[in-house]
């Protein structure tokens, strides 16, 4: 690496007033062709890059972002990161993913300020306890961890939170996956873009692709605000656009894209050290470093792509944080915003091949794909180098939708992220 | 918040409605003569239109009638209101 970010770099460049720091990466003119294109500079186009890199050896590989890097979905979620999926399939890929984010850091000497303060679950009703009881077994049976807390235990961990008997939702339990917590949202595109690009990979940000180009049923390359990029394969991690995406190849996906908000308070002093989510009541609540509560809120029913989304679903997922923190009434919200997500009818995504040759879909992770991030960029170089989906995420095909094989996640992960 | 002119109440609040996605998806008449790849694309696959896109709501929280509207899914304006047996706008009669 070019510029080795360490202990001895921050006293080296604090002799020069830290004003002689390497740029992170590099900004090249888009070359006439690469051997792979990834569509997309978001954290898992970024992830793919870097993996295909490190894990395959390919290096001549272009990322190509409309806007800036990290600019969409990986910098407008709420940063939670758990792999307590319901189901085998899903399970296996999140836990993959987050035995990643565990030596993130290290590998890509970029601190993503990965924090493993747990994450629980909360319960309000038996029928919730029931679903959460039967979710940490299936985790605790996937060799991932969890435990179902009872109420006391619950209060004990958060106590600011309201757990009176006669709340309006009472807390009748939690699951709790200690190993899950956040990390810094932004470090992580930016890490992978500075790791990815010391391996070889061009970065080009400002650069929207407007078409596919295809000759005999495979793909040659992408048309581009900036001239024809060709290539012998393409990947495409656009999230929200996928289906605009898949369009212009010509394909049809199982996609919707809806706004989904969030919002972050003014800094207060620490108060909520672990990450608490209620399915129930459409919400989730964390506290940042900087001393924000971040708040998620769910998804507007209508299609949307105007990046933001309407007052009365923040309106409710605040109404339920009061009720579940009465204590955070009078703290004053500082900014709200929206990201498009792309839902699939299982809430599972899409990772894998297409009918167009060479030409590569990783999308639908709908409402929680930051978590994802290391492990869907990991499995989707997999299978661009191999031309081949990895076991990890070959049930995430989708043919699954013309054989029936959906993995309906919408317990674990429907609406809260 | 969206203020949808239901055809039949007039313009009422987003929250009184649900949205029952993409518009004039069609039943295939003989499904045991689809291919599993036909039935899926019936099923499951949408335009998820970028721009202008028609699509279905129900008036939940008042007459319970199913409408069509035609809305911009960047912009989020609606341009026109239909009952379910008029013709799409612009589209050939």
């Amino acid at each position: 690496m070019r510029n080795r970010y360490s202990i001895f770099s921050l006293a080296r460049n604090a002799l020069s007033y830290h004003e002689d720091w390497q740029t992170a990466w590099r900004s090249p003119e888009p070359r006439s062709r690469y051997d792979v294109v990834i569509v997309g500079g978001g954290g898992h186009g970024l992830a793919t890059a870097y993996y295909l890199a490190r894990e395959h050896g390919i290096t001549d590989v272009a990322v190509i972002e409309k806007g800036w890097i990290g600019g969409g979905n990986t910098g407008r979620n709420t940063t939670i990161v758990r792999s307590n999926y319901l189901w085998d399939e899903a399970t296996h890929l999140y836990e993959k993913s987050l035995q990643l984010w565990e030596g993130l850091s290290q590998d890509l000497n970029y601190n993503v300020m990965f924090s493993q303060r747990g994450v629980l679950n909360l319960g309000h009703s038996l029928q919730d306890m029931r679903d959460i009881e039967r979710r940490v077994n299936a985790n605790r049976l996937n060799g991932v961890d969890g435990e179902v807390l009872n109420t006391a235990q619950v209060k004990a961990m958060v106590p600011v939170i309201n757990a009176s008997p006669d709340a309006r939702y009472p807390i009748m339990g939690a699951s709790l996956q200690r190993r899950g917590g956040i990390a810094r949202h932004d470090a992580v595109a930016w890490g992978f873009a500075r790791a990815a690009d010391a391996r070889g990979v061009d970065i080009i940000q400002k650069c929207e692709v407007t078409g596919i180009r295809r000759k005999n049923g495979r793909v040659v390359g992408v048309e581009t605000g900036r001239g024809f990029i060709g290539a012998n394969k393409v990947g495409v991690v656009t999230a929200g656009n996928s289906s605009v995406v898949a369009a212009m190849a010509g394909l049809r996906f199982p996609i919707e894209s809806h706004p989904l908000q969030a919002l972050v308070s003014e800094p207060i002093k620490p108060v909520l050290n672990t990450v608490v989510m209620s399915n129930a009541v459409h919400g989730y609540i964390s506290q940042s470093d900087k001393g924000d509560l971040v708040i998620g809120a769910g998804i507007d029913a209508y299609v949307g792509y105007g990046q933001r989304g309407s007052f009365s679903i923040i309106e409710g997922t605040l109404a339920a944080i009061v009720e579940l923190f009465p204590t955070f009434s009078r703290v004053r919200m500082n900014r709200q915003w929206g990201g498009i997500v792309d839902v699939c009818p299982d809430a599972c995504p899409i990772i894998g091949l297409t009918p167009v040759g060479n030409l590569y879909f990783n999308c639908g992770w709908g409402t929680g794909g930051f978590k994802a991030t290391p492990g869907s960029g990991w499995a989707f170089a997999h299978t661009i180098a191999r031309d081949c989906p990895h076991e990890l995420n070959a049930p995430f095909s989708l043919e699954r939708f013309s054989t029936g094989h959906l993995i309906d996640e919408h317990g674990a992960a429907g609406v809260a992220h | 918040m969206l203020i949808i002119d239901c055809p039949w109440c007039g313009p009422r609040e987003q929250t009184e409605f649900s949205c029952g996605g993409e518009a004039h998806i069609v039943r295939p008449v003989d499904p045991d003569s689809l291919t599993d790849e036909q039935w899926a694309d019936y099923l499951f696959m949408r335009k998820n239109t970028r721009g202008p896109h028609l699509e279905q709501w129900v008036h939940t929280y008042g007459c319970r009638r199913w409408f069509n509207v035609a809305r911009d899914t960047v912009t989020y304006r609606i341009t026109a209101v239909y009952k379910p047996d008029e013709p799409a706008p612009g589209s050939p009669e």
